[in-house]
């Protein structure tokens, strides 16, 4: 077409023709999944997480635990009597990426359901895709709450669940006096609000809170400040690679992990192994779950875990456990709305609305009993906290009498409940799809 | 605010400076000599952690004597490196920059497919592992065996550079390439030398980094921002790497103790901006290098 000034103005009047109707190619919600399960073919999924990249050391494990647990699923029968079927991509640690993979999985791939993501920006990134569609994402990491969606499920604990045990029981053994140090970006911070909230009512003292960019390994200066501070504990939400070094250069600096330990909310099984258990041993770390949970169906899980194929890695932790769980908690829910509104009329949505509620009992949640709220669709668990030991395995030092709420809005009263159609504001008002 | 921990600042930033200068060691010396911009530097860095990692675990070697062995491994990765790929494209400054580029991702992914994703571990002996006390001031024994050993290096580089014959030779290469060939100094095979000594350099610190962090195959990116920076203003030569490392570690180690690390950082990032602003070539740059 040459690009003269009749052709220009046609497409120009054109396009704004069409952007003034958008409702022309939005879906509506009934017609958003445009696909229709058939008894006698497999259930498609799909497994959004990183092979390559940054965020690869997490996201593989998830990849692999998910197979683990379709298998097992598969082994016993399948979902309704029907196989499911893994459709795995790689997002490549590149936000990007994760929102146009999600796009593929849905459009063309017409999975079901999504498991993914670990950090809280790619799931910022994908969530659009996913509500625009009224598709079902199950999110299987802990994260910091503050989002009230009607298409995601989460297995992991918020941050109301992380702080509400570990900051009282830090401030009873070891004292008053605490200084916060996290990754610079949206979880630790708001993980930090919530525990200054719990540190308030245990009546502890916060004497500093230092942020290091992500992926940074130079804690010198940060050490110095708690030097200065002397405070009794250190709480910490620093992940990834950096939480290695900053565990390695606490020891390094002469910092002694039973005069000062850090209390942590990601250094699990994996952080410690990879920066070696002499300098992990002593601190704590509050998550649902641990490798070493005594408990038959754990025994069970790490045993055929670690001897599959998908094992090779030669250790679970809480964020490989939250991923197996969701497999159970998709089944469960996919069951519950197969019988309400019959196998072929199954939607994501569907999915969803059954969900709330659906347990994953004893016997096959390594970290125990389960459900998920019927309001906001995170999940009841039993936080508990680890100590490392000199072997790099964790000794359970206090778990939660009973199941804690979860509660995405605790420390924003004032923006309304988490309510099954929306967030609901004090004035009545309910807001959908908030993020 | 006393004077005690002032002087713990004053400590921690020779630490620092250390440490980005034992990062930039090895592209100082690549981009001065050859002006190659080797975007695989950061992965050279995270090939010198492996091999001390491959050492140890599979060899037993004590850590120590895997430093000088990283060097020797990663030099001759480095070697290999510019006699099939970087000697055809001296004169062609972007293509270098696109081809160690795509160099840096082979050798991450390649790092990946070998050893897989997950972080390893490098030992280090028990004494290393504590912190020393001067005073009132404190400072791990780790920090100063890097300290010692950049010291050490760029001792020797300097008597490598202005004492020895090979030295002379390289210099004359660094101000005029023609010139120099045309008095009988092969200026391939000192571009081939110097190109496996920095890279070799750039492994003896993955090794030490892999004991002060952590050994993955994405290591190399977080230092190689900070090396480029060290070596861009201080104009690519050895003493004005010195200077920049020194210079900008103690101001992130006194900016950090008066505000908070990621501000220190943000004013870090913003005098190198204003200064290349007025002085582009760097501190010291070269009279006479051809650019």
């Amino acid at each position: 077409m040459q690009f003269t000034r009749r052709n220009l103005l046609k497409t120009t009047a054109a396009a704004s023709a069409a952007l003034a109707a958008p409702h022309l190619w939005l879906p509506t919600a009934s017609e958003a999944w445009g696909a229709t399960l058939k008894k006698g073919e497999p259930i498609k999924v799909g497994l959004l997480f990183s092979l390559t990249g940054s965020l690869a050391v997490p996201e593989e494990d998830s990849t692999l635990v998910m197979q683990y647990a379709i298998e097992e699923i598969n082994k016993a029968g399948g979902v309704a009597g029907v196989p499911i079927e893994p459709v795995i991509v790689d997002a490549k640690s590149d936000f990007a990426v994760y929102s146009e993979k999600a796009k593929e999985l849905i459009l063309r791939e017409k999975v079901i359901a999504l498991f993914g993501c670990y950090t809280s920006a790619s799931r910022k990134a994908i969530l659009p895709t996913v509500m625009q569609r009224d598709h079902l994402l199950y999110y299987p990491t802990c994260y910091e709450g503050a989002e009230c969606t009607q298409n995601t499920i989460c297995t992991g604990p918020l941050a109301n669940q992380h702080s509400q045990d570990l900051i009282p029981f830090m401030v009873q053994q070891f004292g008053k006096r605490v200084f916060f140090v996290g990754s610079n970006y949206v979880w630790p911070k708001e993980s930090n609000k919530n525990a200054k909230v719990w540190l308030q009512k245990a009546g502890g003292e916060l004497l500093g809170e230092e942020y290091i960019p992500l992926g940074s390994s130079e804690f010198g200066p940060v050490l110095n400040k708690i030097r200065e501070a002397k405070p009794d504990f250190i709480f910490s939400t620093v992940v990834g690679a950096s939480d290695i070094a900053f565990h390695k250069q606490f020891k390094q600096e002469g910092f002694k992990a039973d005069k000062m330990p850090i209390a942590s909310l990601t250094t699990g099984e994996i952080e410690t192994r990879a920066m070696g258990a002499e300098f992990g041993a002593g601190h704590f770390l509050s998550a649902p779950y641990f490798q070493s949970l005594d408990n038959p169906t754990n025994n069970k899980f790490v045993e055929n875990f670690l001897k599959s194929k998908y094992g090779k890695n030669g250790t679970t932790h809480y964020n490989m456990e939250e991923t197996y769980t969701s497999a159970y908690v998709f089944k469960a829910g996919f069951e519950k709305a197969a019988a309400a509104v019959g196998f072929e009329n199954v939607t994501p949505r569907a999915i969803r609305d059954h969900s709330g509620g659906v347990r994953v009992e004893d016997n096959v949640s390594p970290e125990g009993l389960i459900w998920i709220d019927e309001n906001n669709f995170n999940c009841w668990l039993k936080p508990k906290i680890g100590q490392c030991q000199a072997d790099g395995t964790f000794k359970i030092v206090k778990a939660a009498d009973s199941h804690v709420a979860p509660d995405p809005y605790s420390i924003y009263p004032d923006a309304g409940v988490c309510t099954k159609d929306g967030l609901k504001a004090p004035d009545g008002k309910i807001r959908k799809s908030v993020i | 605010m006393d004077l005690g921990s002032l002087l713990n600042a004053l400590i921690l930033g020779v630490s620092i400076a250390s440490i980005w200068l034992i990062a930039a060691l090895g592209l100082t010396i690549i981009y001065g000599t050859a002006g190659v911009i080797n975007m695989a530097h950061g992965e050279f860095i995270m090939l010198g952690a492996y091999s001390s990692y491959m050492l140890q675990f599979y060899l037993g070697l004590p850590y120590l004597l895997c430093l000088p062995a990283s060097f020797v491994i990663v030099a001759l990765v480095g070697l290999a490196l510019e006699r099939g790929l970087i000697r055809y494209l001296y004169n062609r400054p972007l293509d270098t920059l696109l081809a160690t580029y795509g160099v840096s991702l082979v050798l991450m992914q390649g790092v990946r497919l070998i050893f897989g994703s997950d972080p390893k571990y490098l030992a280090v002996p028990e004494m290393f592992q504590s912190n020393v006390m001067l005073g009132s001031a404190s400072i791990s024994a780790f920090r100063i065996v890097v300290l010692g050993i950049t010291a050490f290096l760029v001792f020797a580089l300097w008597l490598l550079f202005y004492k020895t014959r090979f030295g002379v030779q390289v210099r004359a290469v660094m101000q005029n390439k023609e010139m120099a060939a045309s008095f009988g100094i092969n200026s391939g095979r000192i571009y081939m030398m110097t190109f496996a000594l920095g890279a070799g350099l750039a492994g003896v610190a993955g090794a030490l980094f892999g004991v002060l962090a952590i050994v993955l195959p994405t290591m190399g990116a977080s230092y190689v921002v900070q090396a480029f920076l060290m070596v861009v203003v201080g104009g690519g030569s050895l003493a004005g790497s010195v200077v920049a490392s020194g210079v900008t570690g103690e101001m992130q180690s006194v900016f950090a103790f008066f505000t908070n690390d990621t501000f220190a950082r943000f004013i870090i990032f913003v005098l190198i901006v204003v200064f290349l602003r007025f002085r582009p070539q760097g501190l010291f740059a070269q009279a006479g290098a051809r650019r």
